[in-house]
């Protein structure tokens, strides 16, 4: 089985889509000649074609909007968002067109775009190419939203995605594009869309995390095992359609649970999750549950890393929770 | 003079008429307190039939609001818009959309949005897509003057123009944005002049000569067709009534610039062409509206009689499926209903 990172799991599920079915077009800045600024579009043009990699003017409203026009008639467009950061432009073509189209019109114009973007701080972003969005798109209904942590999730993950009707916000930590590597099968396969992946197995505390922060909570999880702390860890994958069935399970198992998120504190998925365990599992509960997170400020340029939730940071908020 | 046969002539006025005629009745019902809101078309009626004409049924039409002539030349019935304005359990729309927000699949009409412009874009992308699948339609998206003000409208225009795609833009100059008027949106002379700036050409057409509308939507349709590009068609009108329902004119405009317009009718001045070729008669125009009325009243009748949308389908078309989560919020919704139900 050959080892890929995750822009090259990516780039491996859009050639396997593109040759099995010829309404898949991709769109963006820069995907074409040059193979996207991270290279997740690497050589597809050469394979395809200019007709089906298309380098857009520089408009994320006209990449989505002529994208949702596409899909309308039959098409099935992956636009790129060259940044998560820059997808403002296209805001109301996506919260209030793409992810409306079905419902408003009854059903009768389904409208499935696959939109990817990466996201995420930790490369020396600055503020402009740091930002982790996805609490926008979960409030949107009508919008699936999948965030890989690896690349063979990437993979099974954005094939699924691209084979479906519904339109998808698929999120690509940047961060751990060359970072995550990993064994990746060479053909076709897929991953059911809303299962989330117990990365591990522990009866103490439970650890919510996904996409980057997935590797800082196993980093943490590392460091709680040597303080004889036996952790489960489990990967969300999905946050809409959301596994809420493993969140569960685990947490009456566990009794405790620390969720990591790099987003904004303030009504981001992690507290949505809280709600969500209280409804379903309160009494099953030893103590509060504890939120690790980016803060409620822009995201800076040179303290980047005081930003991110660090390994740290988990490790304490677990010591909190099993100390309550 | 476009080549059209006398049956199409008549076809084409009765159209207008019942655009109207069906205008009217919505209105009134909306004064009466039994339609919730309105977008009348009063004055613009040749823009919107005349343009219809002029394409193929395979064409597909990217809405804005003003354009129930389309729809009707399409052949879409009054019984079918009448569904809709009332968001009835026969509306396919499912009662989820405003009065006029319409979406009709089987003729090739996409779903209209609130916002403006945002559909440019969108026509510009379906039409790209049917140039790479080498499908001969193409695509005309219907705008108000007031929408050239959008970032959507730069942005449609210059996909448009950069690709070549085979997309007729219908901009209807129509004098006012509700309150704001023409001068305000643009110091551009005209606006098909704006067309020049994305590479393609632009038309000016005076929107209230239904055979001119058809020249020019038939010229820029054939040359979309034909691989020729988009166009940008300028067609000037009037908007005779209110923006909505909830508009009051006579708040900013003056009597006599509306009684201008009035005098250039565009029914009234087809009905003159068709008068001196011996196509219209006092009589016929008695029957056409005596049967529009009648088939607006029946329709309006029978869309209030028809029941509201079952609450359950809340929850369809959010998704392809029904996922868990929304299964179980409509379980709640039905629950709840239940238990008031009971508590009553």
């Amino acid at each position: 089985m050959p080892t890929m990172n995750i822009i090259q799991a990516v780039n491996d599920a859009l050639r396997i889509q593109m040759a099995q079915d010829d309404r898949v077009v991709i769109l963006g800045e820069d995907v074409g000649k040059f193979g996207g600024v991270f290279r997740a579009t690497s050589g597809l043009q050469e394979q395809f074609g200019a007709d089906r990699v298309v380098d857009c003017p520089l408009s994320e409203a006209g990449i989505m909007g002529t994208a949702i026009g596409m899909a309308l008639y039959g098409l099935r467009p992956v636009p790129e968002m060259q940044f998560a950061d820059f997808i403002y432009p296209a805001f109301d073509q996506i919260v209030n067109e793409l992810a409306k189209y079905r419902y408003r019109s009854g059903g009768q114009y389904p409208c499935p775009v696959v939109v990817r973007t990466p996201y995420g701080g930790g490369i020396k972003g600055g503020h402009y190419h740091s930002q982790s969005n996805e609490a926008y798109w979960v409030q949107t209904p009508g919008l699936k939203v999948v965030i890989p942590s690896n690349p063979y999730d990437a993979k099974g993950l954005l094939l699924a995605a691209m084979r479906q009707d519904d339109p998808v916000i698929f999120m690509e930590p940047k961060r751990m594009y060359r970072a995550a590597k990993g064994d990746v099968p060479e053909g076709d396969y897929t991953l059911e869309i809303g299962k989330a992946k117990v990365v591990k197995e522990g009866k103490d505390i439970t650890v919510l995390a996904y996409g980057s922060m997935v590797h800082t909570a196993m980093e943490a999880l590392a460091k709680a095992e040597a303080e004889g702390i036996d952790a489960e860890l489990i990967d969300l994958r999905s946050l809409v359609p959301l596994d809420i069935d493993t969140i569960i399970a685990s947490v009456e198992k566990t009794g405790r649970v620390v969720i990591v998120q790099e987003a904004p504190k303030s009504a981001g998925f992690a507290a949505e999750l809280i709600a969500l365990i209280n409804e379903h599992a309160l009494l099953s509960l030893e103590a509060p549950i504890v939120r690790v997170t980016g803060w409620d400020t822009p995201f800076p340029y040179t303290l980047d890393l005081e930003y991110l939730p660090s390994a740290d940071r988990v490790l304490q908020g677990m010591r909190k929770t099993l100390n309550f | 003079m476009p080549e059209i046969s006398d049956a199409d002539l008549k076809a084409l006025y009765r159209t207008m008429v019942m655009t109207r005629v069906f205008d009217q009745r919505m209105i009134t019902l909306q004064r009466q307190g039994r339609l919730g809101f309105y977008l009348g078309s009063l004055g613009e009626e040749a823009a919107s039939v005349g343009s219809a004409f002029a394409l193929w049924a395979e064409d597909w039409i990217f809405p804005c609001y003003r354009e129930q002539g389309a729809y009707l030349w399409r052949g879409v019935t009054v019984q079918e818009m009448a569904h809709q304005c009332y968001g009835n359990g026969l509306d396919y729309t499912k009662g989820r959309q405003m009065p006029v927000h319409y979406s009709f699949r089987h003729k090739n009409i996409v779903s209209i949005s609130s916002p403006l412009t945002v559909q440019l874009p969108q026509a510009v992308g379906a039409a790209w897509a049917a140039k790479l699948r080498k499908d001969p339609i193409i695509t005309l998206t219907y705008l108000g003057e007031g929408a050239s003000s959008q970032g959507d409208f730069h942005v449609g225009l210059n996909f448009a123009g950069v690709y070549k795609t085979p997309t007729v833009f219908f901009l209807r100059n129509n004098g006012w944005a509700i309150s704001t008027p023409r001068e305000v949106q643009t110091a551009s002379e005209n606006f098909a002049m704006k067309a020049n700036a994305y590479g393609f050409e632009g038309v000016l057409v005076d929107g209230n000569d239904l055979l001119a509308v058809i020249v020019a939507t038939k010229r820029a349709a054939d040359k979309a067709r034909s691989g020729g590009g988009p166009t940008l068609i300028e067609a000037v009108t009037y908007r005779v009534g209110g923006h909505s329902t909830s508009d009051d004119p006579s708040v900013y405009r003056k009597d006599e610039e509306v009684k201008a317009w009035e005098a250039k009718d565009p029914i009234a001045r087809f009905q003159r062409f068709l008068a001196k070729k011996g196509l219209w008669t006092p009589e016929w125009e008695l029957e056409i509206q005596e049967a529009c009325k009648a088939e607006v009243l029946a329709a309006a009748e029978a869309a209030e009689k028809a029941p509201a949308p079952a609450p359950e389908t809340i929850f369809d078309d959010v998704f392809s499926d029904i996922p868990r989560f929304l299964q179980e919020q409509r379980a709640e919704l039905m629950d709840s209903l239940q238990q008031s139900k009971e508590a009553r």
